[in-house]
């Protein structure tokens, strides 16, 4: 596989996000220890209708502000390029995975997540894609990205990732 | 006996007429309120064997007790090698100028019988030594053998009650986070312990994100928050069977930070709906859930008062996240916090009259407590990240999580007391999260 390390690292996106499809070509976290783990083929990564071009090539997170979850003019460039992909590509849906930084409390910073994602959400229908086909999170300070306990590391855990699923919503 | 023993009495009789101004017909009591507090020397001999099975037990009886009694920074114990009384009998008499000669202000004694294999009954005394006299009557404790430590933390908590007039609250139970693995992904697991740390066990595997368990006022449930489903969703797990249920299940909603009432019979919680947070009441019993309050701010965080009237909440309708206290039925919420910084996680005090929270300030953390009126703000520690406070039963300690800095940083399990003294560590055998302390134990 040419992109392994890459796929290996998708998975683990996957992961976190913690679909629970019915379907093959996702990863399944489905029940609370038993279910199999299916990995999704992410395709390659100069193939524009792949997951991993979105990822790695449109850009699959944008950041905030402290405290703040209204969207900059560079995010909202990365979500435009993201809107187009996701209307050239309906087969495809996709999980909004809100973040914090680690200041501030578990129950505010799960709610402020929710908003960051929501914003990005917004935007995306507001550019034409369909939502239902868009599921958001919110994983709070739990999972962040870069683990330091500095700014250059918050401005990193401050973000909405949008998640591909191979899976069609609903 | 030896020249050591002899300076050290020396030193410890000249340090009872400084610290401790008793009278010596008046009762022995300690006011915990009152401004620093000297410990207060008290011997706790050996327990009689009343069989040989017994002394095993005997030993680590005493051991507990005198964890429970000088873990509160109220007790301080006065060691075996320099007592100069031996207790052999537990009915006999007891020389109060033996205990006198060391400062023992308290003086307990006890005996343990280990009846069969499974049973096993603790006798214990307490006696002001200066006084000299027993306070109130002696107690005796069966139970299984395998419960011995319950039986230890009932003498300890006894021997506090007497002597601080306060509630007790060593047999009670913590259920937090377990946590293992590096910051970026870490597992975490709910586990439950006795409020000293000892007997840990796991409620759930770490297949999933768990987050804040709280107990039901019964102890017999615990309401928690779980990514089982990929999105945060609020379960509860019976700690009989040990089996878990989502209790809040609405597609396209994520709900957390659940609590119960006093009662029981109801949950409030977090539901966030189109990116929007608001409390909500759900009736346990029939699952409907009541919307409490409408605002497009966060509203999370929600505790009720002790008599199930209001809800203490965090909201940041104001621009920054700020307590708030609004009636359990609904309706216009009261702003109480208006200091500097941001204000979460109101937790009322079991007696009503305080309320815990989270504060930061300036990149600083802190555990404080509060009027419920808003009044009379003390904040009793600072660190990096400190968060989530819980009470102990008699409203006396507050227990919460701090978490150090860094790719390296871990969470751990802090006590300290409402005056702010007696910060300590709890020692866990992993990362350790998201305490909620237990009512007292039966």
């Amino acid at each position: 596989m040419k992109h392994e390390s890459k796929l290996l690292f998708i998975a683990g996106l996957l992961l976190s996000a913690c679909t629970s499809g019915n379907d093959s070509g996702e990863i399944n976290l489905g029940g609370i220890n038993s279910d199999p783990i299916e990995i999704s083929d992410m395709g390659q990564i100069d193939d524009p209708t792949s997951p991993l071009y979105f990822q790695e090539v449109l850009g699959d997170r944008v950041f905030f502000d402290v405290d703040l979850s209204s969207l900059s003019a560079e995010a909202k460039s990365t979500l435009d390029g993201q809107a187009e992909w996701l209307n050239a590509n309906p087969e495809f849906s996709a999980i909004i995975e809100g973040h914090t930084d680690e200041q501030g409390t578990t129950e505010y910073n799960l709610a402020l997540g929710a908003r960051r994602a929501n914003s990005v959400f917004e935007y995306l229908v507001s550019q034409g894609v369909d939502g239902p086909r868009i599921r958001v999170v919110s994983f709070g300070k739990e999972r962040p990205f870069e683990v330091c306990s500095a700014e250059m590391c918050y401005a990193q855990n401050r973000r909405a990732v949008t998640v591909i699923s191979a899976i069609p919503a609903g | 006996m030896t020249k050591p023993l002899k300076s050290l009495l020396l030193a410890l009789l000249l340090s009872a007429t400084s610290a401790f101004s008793q009278n010596s017909t008046g009762p022995l009591r300690i006011e915990i309120t009152d401004g620093v507090i000297e410990p207060l020397p008290f011997a706790i001999p050996d327990f009689v064997a009343e069989n040989p099975e017994s002394n095993e037990y005997a030993r680590k009886i005493v051991e507990v007790i005198t964890a429970d009694l000088t873990g509160t920074g109220l007790f301080r114990a006065i060691p075996a090698r320099a007592h100069i009384g031996r207790i052999t009998s537990f009915s006999r008499p007891v020389e109060y100028l033996d205990w006198m000669a060391i400062n023992a202000q308290a003086l307990v004694t006890g005996s343990v019988d280990l009846s069969g294999t499974r049973q096993i009954s603790v006798n214990f005394r307490l006696f002001d030594v200066f006084a000299g006299r027993e306070m109130g009557k002696g107690l005796r404790m069966s139970g299984k053998s395998e419960n011995w430590r319950r039986i230890a933390h009932n003498v300890a908590d006894e021997i506090y009650s007497r002597i601080t007039g306060e509630a007790p609250y060593f047999n009670s139970k913590v259920v937090f986070v377990s946590e293992t693995g590096p910051k970026g992904e870490r597992s975490r697991k709910l586990s439950i312990m006795d409020y000293d740390g000892a007997n840990v066990a796991n409620l759930t595997d770490d297949q999933s994100i768990v987050l804040a368990p709280r107990f039901s006022p019964d102890g017999g449930n615990v309401i928690f928050t779980s990514y089982q489903t990929g999105f945060p969703r609020i379960h509860v797990l019976s700690r009989k069977d040990g089996r878990q249920r989502p209790l809040v299940d609405q597609e396209g909603t994520m709900s957390f930070s659940p609590r119960y009432s006093p009662d029981g019979r109801s949950v409030v919680y977090s539901l966030t709906r189109g990116g929007n947070t608001d409390l909500y009441l759900m009736n346990v019993s029939t699952g409907a859930s009541k919307r409490l309050s409408y605002a497009p701010s966060i509203e999370t965080a929600p505790s009720f008062s002790p008599d199930g009237k209001r809800i203490a909440f965090t909201s940041d309708r104001s621009g920054r996240p700020q307590l708030y206290i609004a009636r359990a039925s609904g309706g216009d919420a009261r702003r109480i916090s208006f200091g500097r910084g941001n204000y979460n996680t109101p937790v009322w005090s079991p007696r009503g009259d305080l309320i815990a929270f989270t504060k930061q300030h300036k990149n600083r953390f802190h555990i404080g407590v509060m009027r419920t009126d808003g009044s009379e703000e003390r904040l009793l520690t600072a660190s990096f990240h400190d968060e989530g406070p819980t009470w102990s039963p008699n409203g006396r300690v507050i227990m919460f999580t701090r978490e150090t800095r860094g790719a390296q940083g871990m969470a751990s399990l802090y006590t300290v007391d409402i005056t702010g003294r007696n910060l300590k560590r709890l020692e866990t055998p992993t990362g350790a999260s998201g305490p909620d302390w237990s009512p007292l134990q039966k």
